[in-house]
Protein backbone atom coordinates (compact mmCIF):
# COMPACT_ATOMS: atom_id res chain seq x y z
CA UNK A 1 0.00 0.00 0.00
CA UNK A 2 2.85 2.13 -1.12
CA UNK A 3 0.28 5.11 -2.39
CA UNK A 4 -1.67 5.24 0.77
CA UNK A 5 1.58 6.24 2.80
CA UNK A 6 2.09 9.37 0.65
CA UNK A 7 -1.03 10.54 2.06
CA UNK A 8 -0.18 9.88 5.86
CA UNK A 9 3.41 10.91 5.65
CA UNK A 10 2.21 14.31 3.82
CA UNK A 11 4.50 14.26 0.70
CA UNK A 12 4.83 17.18 -1.37
CA UNK A 13 3.96 14.70 -4.53
CA UNK A 14 1.24 12.04 -3.57
CA UNK A 15 0.53 10.17 -6.84
CA UNK A 16 -2.83 8.88 -4.81
CA UNK A 17 -4.42 12.36 -3.70
CA UNK A 18 -4.48 13.04 -7.68
CA UNK A 19 -5.98 9.57 -8.10
CA UNK A 20 -8.86 9.68 -5.09
CA UNK A 21 -9.06 13.40 -5.57
CA UNK A 22 -9.41 14.03 -9.15
CA UNK A 23 -13.23 14.53 -9.08
CA UNK A 24 -12.33 18.22 -6.52
CA UNK A 25 -9.42 19.06 -8.76
CA UNK A 26 -11.17 18.75 -11.86
CA UNK A 27 -13.83 21.11 -10.57
CA UNK A 28 -11.50 23.39 -9.28
CA UNK A 29 -9.36 23.62 -12.64
CA UNK A 30 -13.23 23.96 -14.26
CA UNK A 31 -14.28 26.92 -12.25
CA UNK A 32 -10.79 28.55 -12.56
CA UNK A 33 -11.21 28.42 -16.27
CA UNK A 34 -14.40 29.33 -16.17
CA UNK A 35 -13.66 32.17 -14.23
CA UNK A 36 -11.08 33.00 -16.37
CA UNK A 37 -12.81 32.77 -19.46
CA UNK A 38 -16.13 35.41 -18.21
CA UNK A 39 -13.60 37.51 -17.40
CA UNK A 40 -11.65 37.84 -19.91
CA UNK A 41 -14.18 37.61 -22.71
CA UNK A 42 -16.21 40.53 -20.31
CA UNK A 43 -13.03 42.57 -20.10
CA UNK A 44 -12.54 42.21 -24.03
CA UNK A 45 -16.40 43.29 -24.35
CA UNK A 46 -15.69 46.41 -22.13
CA UNK A 47 -12.35 47.32 -22.96
CA UNK A 48 -13.07 47.53 -26.88
CA UNK A 49 -16.22 50.25 -27.07
CA UNK A 50 -14.16 52.40 -24.23
CA UNK A 51 -10.88 51.97 -26.66
CA UNK A 52 -13.19 53.17 -29.02
CA UNK A 53 -14.71 56.11 -27.46
CA UNK A 54 -10.83 57.08 -26.15
CA UNK A 55 -9.44 57.38 -29.79
CA UNK A 56 -13.27 58.81 -30.74
CA UNK A 57 -12.70 62.15 -28.35
CA UNK A 58 -9.37 63.06 -26.37
CA UNK A 59 -11.35 64.54 -23.44
CA UNK A 60 -12.36 61.38 -22.64
CA UNK A 61 -9.04 59.33 -23.33
CA UNK A 62 -7.32 61.16 -20.26
CA UNK A 63 -9.87 60.05 -18.15
CA UNK A 64 -10.30 57.04 -18.86
CA UNK A 65 -6.57 55.58 -18.92
CA UNK A 66 -5.89 57.39 -15.59
CA UNK A 67 -9.33 55.48 -14.06
CA UNK A 68 -8.36 52.15 -15.58
CA UNK A 69 -4.47 52.86 -14.21
CA UNK A 70 -5.58 53.60 -10.19
CA UNK A 71 -8.00 50.36 -10.34
CA UNK A 72 -4.70 48.46 -11.28
CA UNK A 73 -3.23 49.93 -8.28
CA UNK A 74 -5.66 48.49 -5.89
CA UNK A 75 -4.64 45.26 -4.46
CA UNK A 76 -6.97 42.16 -5.19
CA UNK A 77 -7.80 41.23 -1.84
CA UNK A 78 -9.22 44.72 -1.23
CA UNK A 79 -10.53 45.11 -4.78
CA UNK A 80 -12.61 41.49 -4.01
CA UNK A 81 -13.75 42.82 -0.44
CA UNK A 82 -15.21 46.24 -1.95
CA UNK A 83 -17.19 44.32 -4.35
CA UNK A 84 -18.60 41.56 -1.50
CA UNK A 85 -21.26 44.35 -0.51
CA UNK A 86 -22.26 44.90 -4.03
CA UNK A 87 -22.71 41.16 -5.28
CA UNK A 88 -22.86 39.29 -2.26
CA UNK A 89 -20.73 35.87 -1.90
CA UNK A 90 -20.93 35.22 -5.83
CA UNK A 91 -18.73 34.43 -8.48
CA UNK A 92 -19.59 37.91 -10.15
CA UNK A 93 -17.61 39.69 -6.89
CA UNK A 94 -14.23 37.91 -8.83
CA UNK A 95 -15.24 37.83 -12.29
CA UNK A 96 -15.88 41.85 -11.65
CA UNK A 97 -12.93 42.32 -9.79
CA UNK A 98 -10.80 41.19 -12.81
CA UNK A 99 -12.29 42.57 -15.42
CA UNK A 100 -11.65 45.69 -13.60
CA UNK A 101 -7.90 44.71 -13.71
CA UNK A 102 -8.23 43.68 -17.25
CA UNK A 103 -9.21 46.97 -18.75
CA UNK A 104 -6.19 48.85 -18.01
CA UNK A 105 -3.72 46.81 -19.99
CA UNK A 106 -6.68 45.83 -22.88
CA UNK A 107 -7.27 49.84 -23.45
CA UNK A 108 -4.01 50.65 -23.67
CA UNK A 109 -3.33 47.98 -26.37
CA UNK A 110 -6.30 48.49 -28.23
CA UNK A 111 -5.35 52.37 -28.43
CA UNK A 112 -1.62 51.51 -29.16
CA UNK A 113 -2.21 48.95 -31.76
CA UNK A 114 -4.88 51.14 -33.55
CA UNK A 115 -3.10 54.43 -33.02
CA UNK A 116 -0.39 52.31 -35.24
CA UNK A 117 -2.34 51.35 -38.32
CA UNK A 118 -0.99 53.93 -40.81
CA UNK A 119 -2.61 56.90 -42.24
CA UNK A 120 -1.65 55.85 -45.96
CA UNK A 121 -3.82 52.82 -45.19
CA UNK A 122 -6.82 54.54 -43.87
CA UNK A 123 -6.79 56.87 -46.91
CA UNK A 124 -6.65 53.50 -49.42
CA UNK A 125 -9.55 52.48 -47.80
CA UNK A 126 -11.55 55.64 -47.93
CA UNK A 127 -10.49 56.19 -51.36
CA UNK A 128 -12.23 52.46 -52.24
CA UNK A 129 -15.26 53.28 -50.37
CA UNK A 130 -14.64 51.96 -46.98
CA UNK A 131 -17.26 53.39 -44.57
CA UNK A 132 -16.16 53.66 -40.78
CA UNK A 133 -17.36 50.63 -40.05
CA UNK A 134 -15.63 48.46 -42.54
CA UNK A 135 -12.93 50.28 -42.21
CA UNK A 136 -12.36 49.63 -38.62
CA UNK A 137 -13.79 45.88 -38.70
CA UNK A 138 -12.09 45.21 -41.97
CA UNK A 139 -8.69 46.97 -42.45
CA UNK A 140 -7.83 48.84 -39.09
CA UNK A 141 -8.79 46.31 -36.58
CA UNK A 142 -6.70 43.23 -38.24
CA UNK A 143 -3.87 45.37 -38.61
CA UNK A 144 -3.82 46.37 -34.52
CA UNK A 145 -4.08 42.58 -33.90
CA UNK A 146 -0.66 41.90 -32.72
CA UNK A 147 -1.33 45.08 -30.19
CA UNK A 148 -4.35 43.70 -29.24
CA UNK A 149 -3.34 39.78 -29.14
CA UNK A 150 -0.34 41.06 -26.69
CA UNK A 151 -2.45 42.90 -24.60
CA UNK A 152 -4.95 39.82 -24.37
CA UNK A 153 -1.99 37.38 -23.40
CA UNK A 154 -0.63 39.46 -20.61
CA UNK A 155 -4.15 39.82 -19.33
CA UNK A 156 -4.84 36.49 -19.45
CA UNK A 157 -1.78 35.04 -18.21
CA UNK A 158 -2.06 37.18 -14.98
CA UNK A 159 -5.96 36.58 -14.20
CA UNK A 160 -5.20 32.96 -14.28
CA UNK A 161 -3.11 33.75 -11.81
CA UNK A 162 -4.75 36.39 -9.78
CA UNK A 163 -8.03 33.97 -10.05
CA UNK A 164 -6.60 32.13 -7.03
CA UNK A 165 -7.26 35.19 -4.53
CA UNK A 166 -10.97 34.49 -5.04
CA UNK A 167 -10.69 31.61 -2.74
CA UNK A 168 -11.72 34.48 -0.16
CA UNK A 169 -14.91 34.24 -0.42
CA UNK A 170 -14.57 30.92 -1.90
CA UNK A 171 -14.44 31.06 -5.62
CA UNK A 172 -11.10 30.98 -6.20
CA UNK A 173 -10.64 27.60 -8.78
CA UNK A 174 -7.48 26.51 -8.01
CA UNK A 175 -7.00 28.99 -5.41
CA UNK A 176 -9.71 26.98 -2.84
CA UNK A 177 -7.72 24.17 -2.93
CA UNK A 178 -4.50 26.05 -2.30
CA UNK A 179 -6.39 28.22 0.75
CA UNK A 180 -7.67 24.16 2.02
CA UNK A 181 -4.65 23.04 2.12
CA UNK A 182 -2.97 25.52 3.58
CA UNK A 183 -5.41 25.17 6.70
CA UNK A 184 -5.38 21.51 6.84
CA UNK A 185 -1.24 21.55 5.87
CA UNK A 186 -1.83 19.48 3.34
CA UNK A 187 0.98 19.53 1.19
CA UNK A 188 0.03 17.43 -1.61
CA UNK A 189 -3.08 19.58 -2.35
CA UNK A 190 -1.46 22.97 -2.70
CA UNK A 191 1.77 21.56 -4.48
CA UNK A 192 -1.00 20.13 -7.08
CA UNK A 193 -2.85 23.01 -7.18
CA UNK A 194 -0.15 25.41 -7.60
CA UNK A 195 1.48 23.44 -10.86
CA UNK A 196 -2.06 23.26 -12.20
CA UNK A 197 -2.33 26.48 -12.17
CA UNK A 198 0.76 27.47 -13.70
CA UNK A 199 0.23 25.24 -16.35
CA UNK A 200 -3.44 26.90 -16.71
CA UNK A 201 -1.43 30.21 -17.46
CA UNK A 202 1.34 28.47 -19.67
CA UNK A 203 -1.35 26.85 -21.98
CA UNK A 204 -3.73 30.01 -22.13
CA UNK A 205 -0.54 32.03 -23.13
CA UNK A 206 0.06 29.32 -25.47
CA UNK A 207 -3.34 28.36 -27.19
CA UNK A 208 -3.65 32.61 -27.69
CA UNK A 209 -0.31 32.94 -29.40
CA UNK A 210 -1.80 29.96 -31.47
CA UNK A 211 -4.93 32.00 -32.24
CA UNK A 212 -2.56 35.09 -33.18
CA UNK A 213 -0.84 33.01 -36.02
CA UNK A 214 -4.30 31.88 -37.25
CA UNK A 215 -5.61 35.09 -37.51
CA UNK A 216 -2.58 37.25 -38.97
CA UNK A 217 -1.69 34.88 -41.96
CA UNK A 218 -0.27 37.74 -43.48
CA UNK A 219 2.43 38.41 -40.83
CA UNK A 220 3.85 35.07 -42.21
CA UNK A 221 3.19 34.93 -46.16
CA UNK A 222 4.95 38.10 -46.14
CA UNK A 223 8.33 36.53 -44.37
CA UNK A 224 7.66 33.82 -46.86
CA UNK A 225 7.39 36.31 -49.59
CA UNK A 226 10.65 38.39 -48.82
CA UNK A 227 12.29 35.06 -48.53
CA UNK A 228 11.25 34.05 -52.49
CA UNK A 229 11.74 37.19 -53.02
CA UNK A 230 15.31 37.01 -52.19
CA UNK A 231 15.72 34.11 -53.58
CA UNK A 232 14.38 35.63 -56.70
CA UNK A 233 17.10 38.17 -56.18
CA UNK A 234 19.94 35.99 -56.20
CA UNK A 235 19.39 34.25 -58.95
CA UNK A 236 19.27 37.16 -60.59
CA UNK A 237 22.49 37.85 -59.39
CA UNK A 238 23.94 34.47 -60.02
CA UNK A 239 22.70 35.25 -63.54
CA UNK B 1 -28.33 50.80 8.42
CA UNK B 2 -26.71 50.86 4.98
CA UNK B 3 -22.78 49.57 4.31
CA UNK B 4 -21.57 52.81 3.93
CA UNK B 5 -22.75 53.66 7.16
CA UNK B 6 -21.84 51.22 8.88
CA UNK B 7 -18.48 51.39 7.34
CA UNK B 8 -17.80 54.91 8.56
CA UNK B 9 -19.12 53.90 12.09
CA UNK B 10 -15.80 50.85 11.97
CA UNK B 11 -13.40 53.49 10.83
CA UNK B 12 -14.53 56.24 12.95
CA UNK B 13 -14.77 53.81 16.42
CA UNK B 14 -11.35 54.52 18.06
CA UNK B 15 -11.04 51.01 19.60
CA UNK B 16 -10.94 49.78 16.28
CA UNK B 17 -7.61 51.43 15.43
CA UNK B 18 -5.69 50.48 18.50
CA UNK B 19 -4.23 46.96 20.18
CA UNK B 20 -2.33 43.94 18.57
CA UNK B 21 -5.39 43.62 15.94
CA UNK B 22 -5.28 47.38 15.26
CA UNK B 23 -5.23 49.68 12.29
CA UNK B 24 -1.85 51.48 13.85
CA UNK B 25 -0.49 48.40 14.11
CA UNK B 26 -1.37 46.63 10.82
CA UNK B 27 -0.80 49.70 9.11
CA UNK B 28 2.98 49.45 10.94
CA UNK B 29 3.75 45.88 9.92
CA UNK B 30 2.57 46.20 6.47
CA UNK B 31 4.49 49.48 5.95
CA UNK B 32 7.67 48.11 7.63
CA UNK B 33 7.52 44.76 5.46
CA UNK B 34 6.54 46.61 2.70
CA UNK B 35 9.84 48.53 3.17
CA UNK B 36 12.47 45.89 4.52
CA UNK B 37 11.19 43.88 1.39
CA UNK B 38 11.55 46.60 -1.21
CA UNK B 39 15.22 47.72 -0.04
CA UNK B 40 16.17 43.53 -0.15
CA UNK B 41 14.84 43.50 -3.49
CA UNK B 42 16.32 46.54 -4.70
CA UNK B 43 20.08 45.41 -3.21
CA UNK B 44 19.55 42.24 -5.14
CA UNK B 45 17.87 43.60 -8.72
CA UNK B 46 19.01 46.87 -9.46
CA UNK B 47 22.96 45.75 -9.36
CA UNK B 48 22.68 43.00 -11.33
CA UNK B 49 20.17 44.88 -13.89
CA UNK B 50 22.54 47.74 -14.07
CA UNK B 51 25.36 45.68 -14.92
CA UNK B 52 23.70 43.73 -17.27
CA UNK B 53 22.37 46.46 -18.97
CA UNK B 54 25.78 48.18 -19.25
CA UNK B 55 27.34 44.94 -20.86
CA UNK B 56 24.28 44.40 -23.01
CA UNK B 57 23.70 40.65 -22.40
CA UNK B 58 21.03 39.07 -20.59
CA UNK B 59 17.91 40.65 -22.05
CA UNK B 60 15.76 37.46 -22.93
CA UNK B 61 16.37 36.88 -19.04
CA UNK B 62 14.77 39.87 -17.77
CA UNK B 63 11.82 39.50 -19.84
CA UNK B 64 11.14 36.22 -19.20
CA UNK B 65 11.75 36.67 -15.64
CA UNK B 66 8.81 39.44 -15.71
CA UNK B 67 6.89 37.00 -17.61
CA UNK B 68 6.95 34.06 -15.42
CA UNK B 69 6.46 36.31 -12.57
CA UNK B 70 2.99 37.19 -14.02
CA UNK B 71 2.11 33.39 -14.48
CA UNK B 72 2.62 32.45 -10.89
CA UNK B 73 0.15 32.97 -8.65
CA UNK B 74 1.52 35.28 -5.56
CA UNK B 75 -0.94 33.13 -3.22
CA UNK B 76 0.43 29.70 -4.42
CA UNK B 77 4.03 31.04 -3.47
CA UNK B 78 3.26 32.41 -0.09
CA UNK B 79 1.21 29.06 0.59
CA UNK B 80 3.97 26.91 -0.56
CA UNK B 81 6.60 28.56 1.47
CA UNK B 82 4.65 28.64 4.36
CA UNK B 83 3.91 24.79 4.11
CA UNK B 84 7.97 24.39 3.60
CA UNK B 85 10.36 24.10 6.61
CA UNK B 86 10.78 28.00 5.89
CA UNK B 87 7.09 28.47 7.56
CA UNK B 88 7.81 28.34 11.00
CA UNK B 89 10.51 30.82 10.84
CA UNK B 90 7.87 33.84 11.18
CA UNK B 91 7.41 36.12 8.74
CA UNK B 92 10.82 35.05 6.21
CA UNK B 93 7.48 33.14 4.11
CA UNK B 94 6.10 36.34 3.47
CA UNK B 95 9.52 38.42 3.00
CA UNK B 96 11.18 35.65 0.73
CA UNK B 97 7.26 35.61 -1.51
CA UNK B 98 7.40 39.69 -1.26
CA UNK B 99 11.02 39.59 -2.59
CA UNK B 100 10.25 37.62 -5.35
CA UNK B 101 7.95 39.18 -6.78
CA UNK B 102 9.36 42.28 -6.60
CA UNK B 103 12.58 41.42 -8.28
CA UNK B 104 10.71 40.97 -11.71
CA UNK B 105 9.51 44.64 -12.33
CA UNK B 106 12.94 45.91 -11.03
CA UNK B 107 15.21 43.89 -13.36
CA UNK B 108 13.06 44.66 -16.24
CA UNK B 109 12.52 48.05 -16.22
CA UNK B 110 16.67 48.64 -14.79
CA UNK B 111 17.57 46.04 -17.66
CA UNK B 112 15.37 47.89 -20.64
CA UNK B 113 16.22 52.17 -19.28
CA UNK B 114 20.14 50.83 -19.15
CA UNK B 115 19.87 49.54 -23.03
CA UNK B 116 17.61 52.51 -24.63
CA UNK B 117 20.48 54.84 -23.73
CA UNK B 118 21.99 56.42 -26.91
CA UNK B 119 24.42 54.58 -28.40
CA UNK B 120 26.23 57.74 -29.64
CA UNK B 121 26.35 59.14 -26.21
CA UNK B 122 28.16 55.95 -24.70
CA UNK B 123 30.74 56.03 -27.62
CA UNK B 124 30.72 59.94 -26.62
CA UNK B 125 31.76 59.18 -22.98
CA UNK B 126 33.99 56.42 -24.11
CA UNK B 127 35.98 58.79 -26.51
CA UNK B 128 36.23 61.02 -23.48
CA UNK B 129 38.19 58.62 -21.63
CA UNK B 130 35.81 57.82 -18.90
CA UNK B 131 36.00 54.28 -17.79
CA UNK B 132 33.09 51.43 -17.66
CA UNK B 133 32.43 52.33 -14.23
CA UNK B 134 32.08 56.05 -14.92
CA UNK B 135 30.16 55.45 -18.20
CA UNK B 136 27.66 53.81 -15.63
CA UNK B 137 27.75 56.62 -12.87
CA UNK B 138 27.76 59.58 -15.19
CA UNK B 139 25.96 58.63 -18.33
CA UNK B 140 23.51 55.75 -18.18
CA UNK B 141 22.47 55.73 -14.86
CA UNK B 142 20.96 59.54 -15.10
CA UNK B 143 19.80 58.53 -18.75
CA UNK B 144 17.83 55.45 -17.21
CA UNK B 145 16.91 56.64 -14.07
CA UNK B 146 13.45 57.70 -15.20
CA UNK B 147 12.54 53.89 -16.15
CA UNK B 148 14.79 52.46 -12.68
CA UNK B 149 12.38 54.83 -10.29
CA UNK B 150 9.40 53.46 -12.55
CA UNK B 151 10.48 50.11 -12.15
CA UNK B 152 11.02 50.48 -8.23
CA UNK B 153 7.64 52.21 -8.41
CA UNK B 154 5.57 49.17 -9.56
CA UNK B 155 7.89 46.96 -7.23
CA UNK B 156 6.76 49.01 -4.29
CA UNK B 157 2.70 48.72 -5.33
CA UNK B 158 2.99 45.01 -5.94
CA UNK B 159 4.64 44.48 -2.62
CA UNK B 160 1.83 46.27 -0.82
CA UNK B 161 -0.45 44.61 -2.41
CA UNK B 162 1.43 40.99 -1.94
CA UNK B 163 1.57 42.16 1.90
CA UNK B 164 -1.71 42.43 1.81
CA UNK B 165 -2.05 38.66 0.23
CA UNK B 166 0.09 37.62 3.12
CA UNK B 167 -3.05 38.30 5.20
CA UNK B 168 -4.42 35.34 3.99
CA UNK B 169 -1.66 32.63 5.12
CA UNK B 170 -1.74 34.53 8.49
CA UNK B 171 0.89 37.02 8.47
CA UNK B 172 0.57 40.36 9.29
CA UNK B 173 -0.32 43.60 7.87
CA UNK B 174 -3.55 45.55 6.64
CA UNK B 175 -4.80 42.34 5.18
CA UNK B 176 -5.62 40.63 8.38
CA UNK B 177 -7.94 43.34 9.06
CA UNK B 178 -9.95 41.99 5.75
CA UNK B 179 -9.80 38.41 6.61
CA UNK B 180 -10.40 38.78 10.45
CA UNK B 181 -13.44 40.57 8.54
CA UNK B 182 -14.69 37.50 6.77
CA UNK B 183 -14.09 35.18 9.59
CA UNK B 184 -16.35 37.54 12.06
CA UNK B 185 -18.84 37.77 8.68
CA UNK B 186 -18.70 41.34 9.67
CA UNK B 187 -19.13 43.23 6.28
CA UNK B 188 -18.36 46.59 7.37
CA UNK B 189 -15.03 45.47 9.26
CA UNK B 190 -14.10 43.68 5.38
CA UNK B 191 -15.19 46.89 3.64
CA UNK B 192 -13.07 49.31 6.12
CA UNK B 193 -10.20 47.35 5.37
CA UNK B 194 -10.28 47.10 1.75
CA UNK B 195 -10.61 50.90 1.27
CA UNK B 196 -7.54 51.25 4.13
CA UNK B 197 -5.41 48.93 1.74
CA UNK B 198 -6.71 50.12 -1.43
CA UNK B 199 -6.05 53.68 -0.10
CA UNK B 200 -2.36 52.93 0.77
CA UNK B 201 -1.72 51.39 -2.46
CA UNK B 202 -2.98 54.60 -4.22
CA UNK B 203 -1.25 56.51 -1.84
CA UNK B 204 2.35 54.54 -1.76
CA UNK B 205 1.78 54.84 -5.87
CA UNK B 206 1.31 58.82 -5.38
CA UNK B 207 4.48 59.44 -3.66
CA UNK B 208 6.74 57.52 -6.01
CA UNK B 209 5.54 59.58 -9.04
CA UNK B 210 5.72 62.38 -6.89
CA UNK B 211 9.24 61.58 -5.87
CA UNK B 212 9.95 60.71 -9.70
CA UNK B 213 9.11 64.14 -10.67
CA UNK B 214 11.51 65.90 -8.13
CA UNK B 215 14.43 63.41 -8.08
CA UNK B 216 14.98 63.06 -11.89
CA UNK B 217 18.50 64.57 -12.45
CA UNK B 218 17.52 65.38 -15.90
CA UNK B 219 14.43 67.33 -15.21
CA UNK B 220 13.11 68.53 -18.18
CA UNK B 221 9.92 67.84 -20.09
CA UNK B 222 10.78 64.37 -21.74
CA UNK B 223 8.04 62.50 -24.02
CA UNK B 224 6.13 60.39 -21.31
CA UNK B 225 7.42 56.52 -21.25
CA UNK B 226 5.32 54.44 -23.02
CA UNK B 227 6.25 52.10 -20.14
CA UNK B 228 2.80 49.92 -19.42
CA UNK B 229 1.96 48.76 -15.88
CA UNK B 230 4.92 46.70 -14.74
CA UNK B 231 3.83 43.41 -12.84
CA UNK B 232 0.50 42.05 -12.39
CA UNK B 233 -1.48 43.55 -9.30
CA UNK B 234 -1.41 40.54 -6.45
Amino acid sequence: MAHQNCLITNDWICGAYVRTRSQELTDATLQHIGITLASVAIGLLVAFPLALVARRWKVVAGPVLGATTVLYTVPSLAMFSLLVPVFGLSAAVVVTGLVLYSLTVLVRNILAGLAAVPEETREAARGMGYGPVRLLFGVELPLALPAVMAGLRITTVSTVSLTTVGAIIGYGGLGNLLYDGMRSYFKAQVLTASVLCVALAVLADLALLLVQRLLTPWTRTRRRAGKRGRVVVEKAVAA
Amino acid sequence: MGVIERTWDWLTTGAHWSGTDGVWHRLGEHLFLTAVCLLISCAIALPVAVLLGHVGKGGALAVNISNVGRAVPTFAVLVLLLLSPLGTHGSWPTVIALVLFAIPPLLTNAYVGMREVDRDMIEAARGMGMTGGQVIARVELPLAFPLIVTGVRSAAVQVVATTTLAALAGGGGLGRIITAGFRLTDTAQVVSGALLVAGLALLVEGAFVLLQRLLDPMRRPRPKAAAAPGTAPA
